[in-house]
């Protein structure tokens, strides 16, 4: 829409045109957000808390602090996703009868746009990576992940792509191309605002963080575990961390490329996915999908892995068919990089390439499958408590296997050209997302919650949430399922049909439901907190778990275990309970552990510094902000000081309290 | 950092591995230099054969293989496999990722109309 | 490993398993560093994967432009191949003076190695500024676009490299050969033979393969 002329030296193409102060809805959003804004600002201030949380939290490279602040991204970002979606049953649920809704294409657009890319990067990728970072080297007994300092900069990097995301809100505009911006629409010629470049660098800037989190967690599982821990001894849930990174490690370029090759398309004028010039859109597509579809398992390995560890806790026994479930993970995790193309049957393939993904898509239901039965028998006798990680467990079962069986549906190539593009295909993967990794991801903060806090969450409050979540799950997507199976396509911003209204108000109706989940959700973190001393966990095993992590205090330490565990089991705390385990009482040493640092801090905001420059031509400041990453990264590796001592002292007192805390309770 | 810096048992190998010694990095040189005259003076002698692209073919993936062991120093031993495995593991996707995507995009063009003057030609 | 588990048992307890080994004092700092460096390179690996998929599917896509028979000089190539495999060889040498302790011979030798690169670095820019000369943008053709994107990628990353190493140079320089230092020169090592095996895939792929179509 801007022509070169328009372009100014110093702000690029950033008019106070491009903010948006006549969206009356925009406005009142960004009223509410600077409100909140200020009131966090001033309470922070208030309470002399900014030292506080930059030295213990922002610059920390404590593996345990970090996977909390990535879950608290996650969190905030899941509102932000939730309101969009909000937006939409409501639009979709009275744009009927001539009527075209409260929200124009241009704003519906982004809506849907902004919902998809939030949901998927900035909170379904920060909420796995922060359980993963959290739980997984107290799981196999570490100190800390393999590169502290490498995470804390990732998760960082991962805040500066949600920043994007977040400023393309109030300035400019965000993209209007589907979560994934096929090609051709996001070319400059169908495209030429800020939207498409907010998604690409943001994007691409929070994917290297994701990219380097990759690296680290694999590294951690190869490298750091306890003695006596072989591969075959790791719980599940390391298992699935370590597929869904090696995943992460391996589908991540394809997006990285995809997306760079955009970049050069849009700002230089290349033809990769152009029209003319001999470009290939489908090229774009055939990349996305390389990393769209294991990204799905990226997700869903390490929900699978929660699900196999609260079900052995909560039935009292060891997991029915540990190395069928190793062996299932690693085969879908193989499988995952051969279905992609089942994501456009439609471009026209021949039969051949439709047969081959078609059939390989299938065969992963086999593997998944197993797992299903795993739980099932894993249930089967067990004294199961019915605690709310349990309760999550069971309505995952119930709702992912639905999910699954309508996936399943749609990989027959001549089944997909019916339901390709349409609101059932919509409805199935909110079904598999939904039901298999947020419920994961709530199983797994309830149960994790007490030991990263030393409480648990309120009882009753999560309660709400559950049956909000799994009600409203089915109250909003059943209809959904319908209206696509009788052919109503995505995306679609009013209709014409008004005997499809009933089932679009079913869906506002279920969200409200999912909204009361939501609500129920930080309600139970909030009287959590309220009411701590009534939940207290002075024993550091709340649940009765099998697990190392429960082996330590919770909250664990800074260095997690005073000393190192030997493992000898699948089920290694289990193990050392029933051989009558005794707490050390000395023989403890110093304990190393790497410093804090601002380094990460400071590169992501300049990467947050050059993304708005590229998106809005604003050179200079682009490339002021790479030389300084460089220079910066360059004098980063000059400091070889990065370790500090815990002394032995502290240590012994440390561990004495824990004694002490524990003999209390008894 | 002192002298007494070592890693943990069971992890070892890390900073004191294969270095490669005189005798790898002088076969790898030569194999190397070798690998790649080859395949240029084919080339550059103007030769256009399938048995001409298959042999430079093949010897590129030697030449990639003797890189590999001689001067990355990847072998099955090194880091307890896992670089060999992470190695192998890569190279399948590689050849999933290229194949898979040359494949499926080929296809497509194969069922398309030809786009350009210049493909028409080609048909 | 069982055999060391019991020799010290401090942690024991009724049925006789020992849950811990005595603490010491290290610290496991770098331990993992090879291996991660590693697996970050086969991620680099799938970059570049990528984008020798994006040039299969456009190699043919000329738009009427040139084709690569027409533009390829493979005299040039050559020189530059044979300036990347040099590098790697005195790189290997540098190596070697590592393991005897010699600082001198690893800084002069990474010197000889930085200088290699920035050689083929400049061969490479010229080659392209003829290339823009003749009229062979990137913006000509699909095929243009993916051949100057995957050269450019892998020239970036010898780019990168030749900034590391005189990183490298200056802490050697000041500091020897430290744990920390030794570990760096392995990772920067793996990082250049990797850039020389996927030029092997470049120069054969693209050029060779290009020359003869």
């Amino acid at each position: 829409m801007q022509d070169t002329s328009t372009i100014s030296a110093v702000f690029g193409r950033l008019s106070l045109d491009s903010v948006p102060i006549h969206v009356p809805i925009i406005v009142g959003t960004f009223a509410g957000v600077a409100a909140l804004g200020i009131i966090v600002v001033a309470a922070l201030t208030y309470f002399r808390l900014w030292g506080y949380l930059w030295k213990e939290w922002f610059t920390s490279v404590d593996h345990k602090k970090i996977g909390i602040m990535y879950l608290v991204l996650g969190i905030i970002m899941l509102l932000r996703g939730f309101a969009d979606a909000i937006m939409m049953r409501a639009q979709q649920a009275i744009a009927f009868n001539g009527s075209e809704g409260f929200l124009p294409p241009e704003h519906y657009d982004q809506l849907f746009t902004a919902h998809g890319t939030i949901m998927i990067f900035f909170v379904a990728i920060p909420l796995v990576v922060g359980i993963v970072n959290f739980v997984m080297p107290l799981q196999i007994g570490a100190r800390d992940v393999a590169f502290p300092y490498l995470n804390n900069l990732s998760f960082w990097l991962t805040v500066a792509g949600a920043i994007l995301v977040m400023m393309s809100l109030f300035i400019g505009e965000f993209a209007r191309t589907g979560w994934l911006s096929y090609a051709p629409l996001a070319e400059t010629a169908f495209s030429p605002d800020s939207g498409v470049d907010y998604y690409l660098w943001s994007l691409e800037i929070a994917g290297i963080g994701t990219t380097l989190s990759g690296v680290n967690m694999i590294a951690t599982i190869i490298k750091m575990r306890a003695p006596g821990m072989t591969m075959m001894k790791m719980p599940v849930f390391v298992w699935t961390a370590l597929c869904s990174n090696i995943l992460v490690v391996a589908i991540f370029p394809a997006l990285t490329v995809a997306f760079f090759l955009l970049i050069l398309d849009r700002y230089l004028g290349t033809a990769f996915f152009t029209n003319d010039n001999g470009g290939s859109p489908m090229l774009y597509w055939n990349m996305v999908w390389m990393w769209g579809h294991p990204e799905v398992y990226v997700l869903i390995l390490p929900a699978f892995g929660i699900y196999s560890d609260i079900t052995s806790t909560f039935t009292g026994k060891r997991l029915f068919g540990y190395t069928s479930m190793v062996y299932a993970t690693a085969v879908i995790t193989i499988l995952s990089y051969i279905v992609w193309l089942h994501h456009f049957f439609t471009m026209g393939s021949g039969a051949n390439v439709n047969a081959f993904f078609g059939i390989a898509t299938m065969v992963i239901a086999i593997p998944t499958g197993a797992k299903v039965f795993n739980w099932l028998f894993t249930m089967y006798r067990g004294e199961i408590r019915f605690e709310l990680p349990m309760m999550w467990v069971v309505a995952f079962m119930l709702t992912f296997v639905v999910g699954g069986m309508t996936g399943v549906l749609m990989a027959i190539p001549p089944a997909d050209f019916v339901l390709h593009n349409s609101l059932f295909l919509v409805a199935h993967f909110h079904n598999v997302i939904i039901g298999g990794v947020v419920f994961g991801l709530f199983a797994g903060m309830t149960y994790w919650f007490p030991k990263a806090f030393g409480f648990k969450m309120n009882e009753f409050w999560g309660k709400v949430a559950f049956w909000g979540w799994v009600i409203g799950y089915w109250v909003a997507w059943t209809p959904i399922y319908f209206v696509g199976l009788m052919g109503t396509t995505r995306r679609i911003n009013h209709f014409d049909d008004p005997t499809l209204q009933p089932f679009f108000i079913v869906a506002a109706i279920g969200v409200a439901i999912i909204l009361v989940g939501i609500l129920g959700f930080v309600m139970s973190i909030v009287m959590g907190i309220v009411q701590r001393d009534k939940t207290r966990d002075t024993s550091g095993d709340p649940w009765g778990a099998r697990t190392l992590e429960w082996s330590t205090t919770s909250p664990p330490p800074e260095y997690n275990f005073a000393v190192t565990p030997i493992v000898y089991d699948l089920d290694a705390w289990q193990d050392m309970k029933e051989h009558g385990y005794k707490h050390p009482k000395d023989g403890f040493v110093a304990i190393h552990m790497p410093k804090n640092t601002a380094t990460g801090i400071y590169l992501s905001g300049l990467a947050v510094a050059l993304g708005f420059g590229m998106i809005w031509y604003m050179w200079w400041l682009a490339a002021i902000s790479f030389a300084a990453i460089l220079v910066i990264a360059i004098a980063h590796t000059f400091n070889y000081n990065r370790e500090y001592s815990i002394p032995v002292d502290t240590v012994a007192r440390n561990e004495s309290r824990r004694d002490a805390q524990a003999a209390a309770r008894i | 950092m002192s002298t007494s810096h070592h890693t943990p048992a069971g992890h070892g190998g890390a900073e004191h591995g294969n270095h490669g010694s005189k005798s790898s990095l002088w076969i790898g040189s030569i194999l190397s230099i070798v690998l790649t005259v080859i395949p240029f003076w084919l080339a550059m002698s103007g030769a256009t054969s399938a048995a001409a692209i298959s042999a430079i073919f093949i010897l590129a993936m030697v030449q990639i293989a003797v890189h590999v062991r001689y001067f990355l120093h990847i072998d099955s031993s090194t880091e307890g496999g896992w670089t060999f495995l992470a190695f192998i593991f890569t190279a399948i996707i590689v050849v999933i990722t290229i194949i898979g995507s040359i494949w499926v995009m080929y296809h497509l063009n194969l069922n398309m109309m030809p786009m350009s003057i210049d493909e028409m030609r080609q048909m | 490993m069982s055999a060391d588990l019991i020799s010290k048992p401090t942690g024991k307890n009724a049925s006789g398993r020992v849950y811990h080994r005595p603490e010491d004092d290290h610290h496991h700092a770098g331990g993992a560093t090879m291996v991660g460096f590693f697996i970050y390179l086969m991620s680099d690996a799938l970059i570049f994967a990528s984008l020798f998929a994006a040039y299969g599917v456009l190699s043919r896509n000329y738009a009427g432009g040139p084709s690569p028979r027409e533009i390829f000089e493979l005299p040039l190539v050559a020189l530059n191949t044979g300036l990347l495999l040099a590098s790697s060889i005195t790189f290997g040498i540098g190596m070697q003076a590592m393991v005897a302790g010699n600082v001198r011979g690893v800084i002069r030798w990474l010197i000889i190695t930085g200088i290699l690169g920035a050689a083929f670095v400049g061969v490479e820019l010229h080659e392209f500024s003829g290339l823009i000369a003749e009229g062979a943008t990137p913006q000509r053709s699909g095929f243009l676009s993916a051949f100057f994107t995957l050269v450019a990628t892998h020239g970036t990353h010898v780019t990168f490299g030749i900034i590391w190493l005189v990183t490298l140079v200056f802490q050697l320089n000041k500091r020897g050969l430290t744990p920390d230092n030794t570990r760096r020169i392995l990772c920067l090592s793996m990082f250049w033979h990797f850039l020389d095996i996927i030029w092997i895939g470049v120069f054969t792929f693209v050029y060779l393969f290009g020359a003869m179509r």
